[in-house]
């Protein structure tokens, strides 16, 4: 709008309806206006990968899953992801609790606090991360973690939906895991320490719920690699995977 | 049993329509219950609503979607005494009718709204004809049924002669209350649409788009498919309260001059309409008399209407076809002239591709083509978001997601998806001002209005503010004349309503410009409107693409000084 000539406001109010009705009443009802053209809060609850695992020596499950409650600018946004054997302790789950702040028309920045547990230890981290949409229709997902023995690592995720059809997509996935230090308890060398990739083919039954299939590669890369076969662990795995992804 | 109940059964079958709405209407006659006259009660409620076999929650006037026709005389006093039975807010806005501000219906800018179990009375003089529109400006009612028709009869000789008359209220209808519809959209802004480019698409050629083109759009993270919305994926499409199946039928003697007032009350839907068989002149456009014009099809945004005649000679049937612009679906009734009989229902169209023409990038060069090599450009140096090109006012933020570098004005071109078809389309500069403009004053100021939004955050604004963001009122002084251009940075059409006025949409046609109360400003287009702010008090200036407005796309416009007598 061009505001170099602005019109003279005349001798009348501001809110022209105060002059025919109470003005704390259209005060609430302007209140109210304004919220209903903007401030739209919304909610989500989405599982991205909620699956059953299938590898050589074990049968186990994993879930990727995360949600928000907010606005378009400010929400709540938490994630969480875990996995382990059926017939063993859990391997590893985590809960990030964020605050995430939209920051770009794609990207939001987000910053909070993440809980891990691992039965070689437990985590408390402080997590500053991104996550968004890059070109060609990416969904990225990239976060920094500090935890309260010191140690900074990073993690960076990225996925693609390719629509075979209206209803049948391919999806695949890559996921790094980073180190800023050797973390010999979890078996962590610095550098790149493990790389994950993975492809998926669900079948959209609705937007919001989907069977999928797929196979997912994890390894460890460098020196990680290295400390993991010095534990008589395999640094790679493959395994197979049937879920379900749903969002509410 | 339904002989036995006789009138009672059939009534409570048909209880949820009015008479000029039932199937096998034979048109709008005196003795049909309509309302009228100077005083008439509205009550606001939920009524269930039936379509396809399945039966929903509307919200309704009088217990009837669409709500009962008013038939109103220009020079006459209305009394509209609006009863809210719901448990939260209602209004009704008279869409287009031309009133003081504290009777137009928007809560929190005319007046507080309507509370449950509180009765409202509007009154006002009728100082126009033509056909209109009412509907609810609370809380996404419009959504669930709240909208109906009013006709205006003019005080003298109407210059349109018609033996016979039908109105024809389009609307889309879903079964997701409206509120759930916008969650999904902001979750996932692709949800409804069913028609995306695919590899299968790619490989067998039905996509109609090259590899490089849709890595250009993919590079730009935009969806050429992205044409509505909302879709027929979840929305049924009616007309006068009718699904498709259900065949609405108007009547017609063969040979008669039947006049079609056409109204789109339409949620999030514009739809595409044509008559196979029967030329449509068009001689009203929002309710205001225009040259006639002979076409085959017009575009009809959501809120706009259109008075069309046509001439059935034959005894046959008609289809009348109101096909939602992303092809996802169809409104489909019947002229007849005798209940039963139908006509060929054609099968839905191809989706249409959006070009870079749709996001204002046009080189020119590439004026009106689809399917070439787009690859270069997307990659090369042009930029779709480049703030230097922003006024200096606009907030070029999160909810801007592109600004158009070369907006066209495209009142000339083919409204989307009719580029191509081998039959007429109105197009805007068609429209002519049936009476020269009173107001022949050359503007004094201009303004220019950016249309913004984000699709991927669902975002929508004006000038790079949701409403929602405490933005400056757009300030008129009274009576002056500006001439307003709204520049369309996004890639969705926005059907963009003044409430209280008509601008003379500047198409060409000096001293008869047209006026209209709703504009539809295409994706990458520009549209200049000539307003004389001649109606003093407050407004409401939005997008009548419903989850647009809801999502932001608003702003009061004030028209300053207020007359004496109100202050």
């Amino acid at each position: 709008m061009d505001m170099v000539t602005p019109a003279e406001p005349g001798n009348g109010p501001a809110d022209a309806a105060d002059l025919y009705f109470d003005p704390a009443i259209m005060a609430r009802a302007r209140e109210q206006l304004r919220i209903e053209n903007g401030e739209v809060i919304t909610h989500a609850l989405i599982f991205d990968q909620l699956e059953t695992t299938f590898s050589d020596n074990a049968e186990g499950y994993a879930w990727d899953a995360q949600g928000w409650y907010g606005g378009d600018i400010h929400r709540f946004w938490w994630k969480s992801e875990g996995e382990g054997a059926f017939d063993e302790d859990i391997e590893h789950a985590e809960l990030q609790l964020l605050y995430s702040r939209a920051l770009t028309p794609y990207f939001d920045v987000q910053a909070g606090v993440r809980q891990t547990y691992r039965p070689e230890g437990d985590r408390t981290d402080l997590v500053l991360g991104m996550q968004g949409l890059a070109p060609y229709w990416f969904e990225a997902d990239g976060a920094l973690f500090l935890s309260n023995e010191g140690e900074l690592t990073a993690r960076a995720e990225a996925e693609y939906d390719l629509r075979l059809t209206q209803r049948l997509i391919l999806q695949p996935r890559a996921e790094l895991s980073l180190s800023a230090q050797d973390i010999p308890e979890f078996a962590i060398g610095a550098g790149l320490s493990n790389v994950e990739a993975g492809v998926r083919l669900r079948y959209e039954i609705s937007r919001r719920f989907a069977p999928y299939v797929g196979v997912e590669w994890s390894g460890g890369v460098g020196e990680t690699r290295d400390l993991i076969k010095a534990n008589g662990e395999d640094p790679d795995s493959t395994r197979f995977v049937v879920g379900i992804r749903a969002w509410f | 049993m339904l002989k036995l109940t006789g009138g009672a059964g059939l009534a409570s079958l048909t209880s949820l329509l009015p008479a000029w709405a039932q199937n096998g209407s034979a048109g709008i006659a005196p003795t049909l219950p309509t309302l009228s006259g100077p005083d008439i009660s509205l009550s606001v409620g939920h009524s269930p609503f039936s379509v396809g076999g399945r039966t929903g929650h509307a919200v309704t006037v009088n217990g009837t979607l669409p709500a009962p026709l008013l038939r109103l005389r220009e020079g006459q006093n209305v009394r509209l005494a609006v009863t809210n039975t719901l448990d939260e807010d209602t209004s009704i806005h008279w869409h287009g009718i031309l009133l003081p501000f504290q009777m137009d219906g928007v809560p929190g800018v005319s007046f507080p709204g309507i509370r449950p179990r509180e009765t409202f009375v509007y009154e006002f003089p009728i100082r126009q004809a033509g056909t209109f529109w009412y509907h609810s400006h609370s809380g996404l009612q419009e959504a669930m049924g709240h909208y109906g028709p009013i006709i205006i009869d003019p005080a003298n000789a109407d210059p349109v002669s018609y033996d016979r008359e039908h109105v024809l209220i389009l609307s889309d209808w879903s079964f997701l209350h409206p509120h759930e519809i916008l969650r999904r959209l902001k979750v996932s802004p692709g949800y409804f649409n069913q028609q995306r480019t695919t590899v299968a698409g790619l490989l067998s050629g039905e996509d109609r788009m090259s590899a490089d083109d849709r890595r250009m759009w993919a590079q730009m993270r935009m969806d050429p498919r992205d044409v509505l919305d909302v879709s027929g994926s979840t929305y049924s499409y009616l007309v006068n309260g009718h699904g498709s199946a259900e065949n609405w039928t108007g009547l017609f003697r063969p040979g008669e001059r039947v006049r079609l007032r056409i109204i789109n009350a339409s949620a999030m839907t514009i739809f595409n309409f044509r008559i196979p068989g029967l030329p449509m002149t068009v001689v009203q456009a929002d309710g205001e008399n225009v040259r006639p014009v002979e076409t085959d099809e017009l575009q009809i945004s959501i809120a706009e209407t259109y008075d069309v005649i046509v001439q059935p000679n034959d005894d046959r049937a008609y289809t009348i076809v109101a096909e939602a612009m992303d092809r996802s679906g169809m409104a489909r009734a019947t002229l007849a002239p005798r209940l039963g009989m139908t006509a060929e229902v054609p099968p839905l169209r191809e989706i249409p591709n959006l070009t870079m023409r749709d996001m204002g990038m046009d080189m020119g060069s590439m004026a009106g083509m689809s399917g070439m090599d787009h690859g270069a450009m997307g990659h090369g140096d042009m930029n779709m978001r480049d703030p230097s090109l922003a006024p200096p006012n606009m907030a070029v933020g999160v909810g801007v997601q592109s600004i158009a570098p070369m907006p066209e004005n495209r009142l000339a071109e083919r409204p989307t998806g009719l580029e191509n078809v081998t039959h007429r389309v109105l197009v805007y500069t068609d429209l002519i001002a049936l009476s020269p403009n009173r107001d022949t004053r050359a503007p004094s100021r201009t303004m220019q209005i950016h249309l913004t939004g984000n699709m991927e955050r669902f975002m929508w604004g004006f000038d790079g503010r949701r409403f929602s963001e405490l933005v400056e009122p757009i300030r008129f002084a009274r009576n002056e004349r500006v001439r307003v251009t709204l520049v369309n940075d996004t890639m969705m059409s926005h059907p963009i309503h003044l409430h209280g006025h008509f601008f003379e949409l500047v198409n060409g046609h000096p001293g008869h410009q047209p006026l209209k109360h709703t504009v539809n400003v295409a994706p990458g287009g520009r549209v200049s409107f000539d307003l004389t702010a001649d109606n003093p008090g407050d407004w409401a200036f939005h997008c009548h693409m419903l989850m647009h407005m809801h999502a932001g796309m608003f702003n009061v416009v004030t028209v300053r000084p207020l007359d004496e007598a109100a202050s």
